[in-house]
């Protein structure tokens, strides 16, 4: 079981930050394009979701999963979306993007007035903090499974 | 510093003193900056609105992630769910009170909160007029930025205040309209 990689956006689709942990198989496209490419992704399959949606929303879109690989999903009601990729082994994992959320962007970030917003996170502290929790997962293993 | 309160309200009452103590701070440096008191004065009247309108505004748009990571509150369906919300949960959370949520336009899209006293002015003896209107203004900005992060655009102003001799202070909250999401340009 392991973590492949971690998305962090803002309401206007900047990515805040991007980190990798085991990711065999890269875009094909420049970083910035695989961003927007995300982004628009996520923004697409959100409206999508609650268009077609039979009954009445609740939480929205989650994750999808591949063959391969699953996508989760998390987002606050002021539009910073936590997305990570994980293999198939990974259950719900809500409560775990919700701690990257306010244990780390906003204790480490927002909180911080010399980190300004709407831009890439520039805090080392954040970045060590953040592999540092990630490693720390149950269904992260240093060895991809 | 130790206290007899009992754990919840004490860590309540930490977050609106820690708030009060920053505002406190905020004007007190102001005067430092200007030595003269007479000089204080007509800086303030000149600052009041572009100064700390906008300051208010900064400390709102970071001061909603810390709400919403806090409380896990979702996201508000209506105005008067927004009303509750902001009056039973972050006003409790942040000052360490609850407004009454009073005065709704027939439309739905106003409403006044009722204080018994300006929160931000507990610790702190103003001896003019001045330095009411600075904390106002910086309330109202608070408010108006980290609601804009949430996708609204609201007007909130003080109508009355007992720093000036009204028996109550009233926050009117106005809606404007819903900030739609935007796709990043280069988008289709």
């Amino acid at each position: 079981m392991t973590v492949h990689n971690l998305y962090l956006f803002d309401r206007n689709g900047v990515c805040l930050h991007y980190s990798e942990w085991h990711r065999k198989k890269q875009a094909g496209i420049p970083k910035e394009e695989e961003f927007k490419l995300m982004y628009g992704m996520l923004f697409s399959i959100r409206s999508f979701v609650s268009k077609m949606s039979p009954l009445d929303m609740k939480d929205g879109f989650l994750a999808f999963q591949t063959s391969r690989y699953k996508l989760h999903y998390y987002e606050t009601p002021t539009g910073i979306k936590v997305v990570m990729n994980t293999d198939l082994g990974v259950g719900p994992i809500r409560d775990v993007l919700h701690h990257i959320y306010s244990a780390l962007y906003v204790e480490l970030v927002v909180k911080n007035p010399l980190c300004p917003l709407g831009q890439t996170v520039q805090s080392e502290l954040f970045r060590s903090r953040l592999d540092s929790y990630i490693r720390s997962l149950p269904f992260f293993s240093a060895r991809a499974g | 510093m130790s206290r007899q309160a009992n754990r919840g309200t004490e860590s309540k009452k930490m977050s609106s003193e820690l708030f009060t103590l920053t505002y406190g701070a905020l004007v007190t440096q102001l005067c430092k900056d200007y030595e003269n008191d007479e000089d204080v004065n007509k800086q303030l009247d000149k600052i009041l609105c572009s100064h700390f309108l906008p300051r208010g505004y900064n400390i709102g748009v970071r001061l909603i992630e810390d709400f919403l990571a806090r409380s896990n509150v979702g996201k508000c369906h209506d105005f008067r769910e927004t009303a509750d919300v902001i009056a039973k949960v972050a006003f409790k959370m942040y000052l360490g009170i609850t407004p009454s949520i009073t005065n709704w336009s027939p439309a739905g899209d106003e409403f006044s909160l009722i204080l018994e006293n300006n929160p931000l002015v507990d610790f702190v003896e103003l001896p003019d007029n001045h330095s009411s209107l600075i904390y106002s203004n910086l309330l109202c900005g608070v408010l108006r930025g980290a609601l804009e992060m949430v996708q609204m655009a609201v007007e909130a102003k003080f109508v009355q205040d007992t720093l000036k001799g009204d028996g109550v202070t009233e926050i009117r909250m106005r809606f404007i309209r819903r900030i739609e999401d935007n796709l990043p340009v280069g988008e289709e």
